[in-house]
């Protein structure tokens, strides 16, 4: 990394989406200044730098944005070369982790808040991506392989989610899908994925605070 | 001799047919399977086992799937015109607008073709400011990927061809010249770029696929 580089984040602490990029940045040693947004009152700064979405996470380097995680995550692995690769060389393998990626991103937020607000069917539905996910892992360490890759970067700040999911859906992670949490205990041992994780607790009673006013606002 | 090319799609899909315009600017040769959307073949479930959706590429005997991912890999496989640009920033944002289209876009154009009353009225709201975003962020340029179409570009081929053809068959005025300038000069380069214009499905066909529906196919991904 240059001694000029200059690498910001607009963040919020409970988003998993802004976790991937922490995780990202951390693999790669890149060291960043992190800005707290807040979602009801959002900064200039972020209606600046994301225009569009107006949405965090947002990776500002050098004065430039990058918005979307899974985006912002390949724009780290493009640039900052040196290390820690975490799309493998192969095209094929490559096409294959942007892949999974992909239907992390299209399956796992959706059904994992469709779990929290207690919908039908959402859970059964959820259970069984998991499953298939942890069929793609198979006996691998990281779904990366070796070590952890992109796919392994997009799916572990899910592991936030995983009491809240237990306790709104009624059922155990480690009894549905041993090999997912296997992993994510594994993942949780690489400093880059520990330091860019919230402390679990925290994050499981903000989900239920979340609820409780979720339900409040239904009954009123 | 070259590792043979398959492409399992449907002729009327803007998806498939991204793929085959991304083969067509890399000058790979490739044989197109149709697939009966009705009744999958046990090839595309075999080969796309997760979503069972066309597009699927085929290439050394390995499956990939979902349009913008098969894209990529096309860029990253064969030498030629680039589809991607060079530089990781401009790759960033390219992949940004090509997600923003793709997902937000053509969702929210779809579903203001298809729907009625008070739920139509409100998807064009929608759809048109997206619409507004996509034509401030042309800024004039011949192309979303500059002098030349690119990535941005293949994937709006809804906006490109699609739209226009749907809107004539449902009766509906959403992308005009009055309102979308830029977005409108836009398509007539995209419809008149050579390898873009030999391409293309059959107008009239099209016109008469989706005029015979009363419901939509599937929804946009199908």
């Amino acid at each position: 990394m240059a001694e000029s580089d200059q690498v910001t984040l607009l963040d919020l602490w409970a988003s998993p989406f802004a976790m991937r990029v922490k995780i990202a940045l951390a693999e790669k040693g890149i060291e960043f200044e992190s800005r707290e947004d807040d979602l009801s009152n959002k900064s200039p700064l972020l209606l600046e730098m994301n225009p569009v979405k107006k949405q965090i996470p947002v990776l500002i380097h050098n004065g430039k944005p990058v918005c979307e995680s899974l985006i912002i995550v390949q724009y780290i692995d493009e640039v900052w070369t040196h290390k820690s690769p975490l799309l493998p060389r192969d095209p094929c393998q490559r096409a294959h982790a942007r892949f999974w990626a992909d239907y992390v991103d299209k399956k796992i937020c959706s059904l994992g808040r469709m779990v929290w607000s207690a919908q039908e069917g959402a859970k059964k539905e959820l259970i069984e991506c998991f499953k298939l996910l942890e069929d793609e892992l198979g006996d691998k360490p990281y779904f990366g392989g070796e070590s952890l890759g992109f796919v392994d970067v997009a799916l572990v700040p899910f592991l936030t989610w995983f009491s809240m999911l237990e306790h709104c859906g009624n059922f155990s992670m480690v009894e549905e899908c041993p090999t997912l949490v296997a992993w994510a205990h594994r993942c949780m041992e690489k400093e880059s994925v520990s330091k860019s994780l919230p402390d679990l607790d925290k994050i499981f009673g903000y989900f239920m605070e979340l609820r409780k006013k979720h339900e409040a606002k239904k009954n009123a | 001799m070259a590792e043979p090319v398959k492409l399992f799609g449907v002729w009327a899909s803007p998806f498939s047919w991204r793929v085959e315009t991304a083969l067509k600017l890399k000058g790979v040769k490739y044989e197109f399977i149709e697939e009966d959307l009705t009744n999958k073949s046990d090839l595309l479930v075999k080969y796309n086992p997760v979503h069972k959706k066309i597009p699927v590429l085929l290439h050394k005997g390995k499956p990939i799937c979902e349009s913008l991912v098969i894209l990529e890999y096309i860029d990253e496989t064969w030498k030629g015109i680039s589809i991607l640009p060079e530089d990781p920033y401009e790759r960033a944002i390219a992949r940004f607008w090509a997600k923003f289209i793709d997902e937000k876009c053509n969702h929210a154009l779809w579903t203001a073709c298809w729907s009625k009353d008070n739920e139509q009225e409100k998807a064009i709201e929608e759809a048109c400011e997206f619409l507004k975003t996509l034509e401030t962020q042309l800024k004039g340029n011949k192309f979303f990927g500059g002098e030349t179409i690119g990535f941005v570009d293949i994937v709006a081929n809804f906006i490109g061809f699609w739209l226009g053809i749907i809107q004539e068959a449902v009766g509906l005025e959403l992308l005009t010249v009055e309102k979308f300038p830029n977005l409108c000069k836009w398509i007539d380069n995209y419809v008149n770029c050579p390898v873009i214009k030999a391409n293309l499905p059959p107008r009239d066909e099209l016109l008469a696929y989706f005029k015979a529906r009363q419901q939509p196919p599937t929804g946009p991904k199908y």
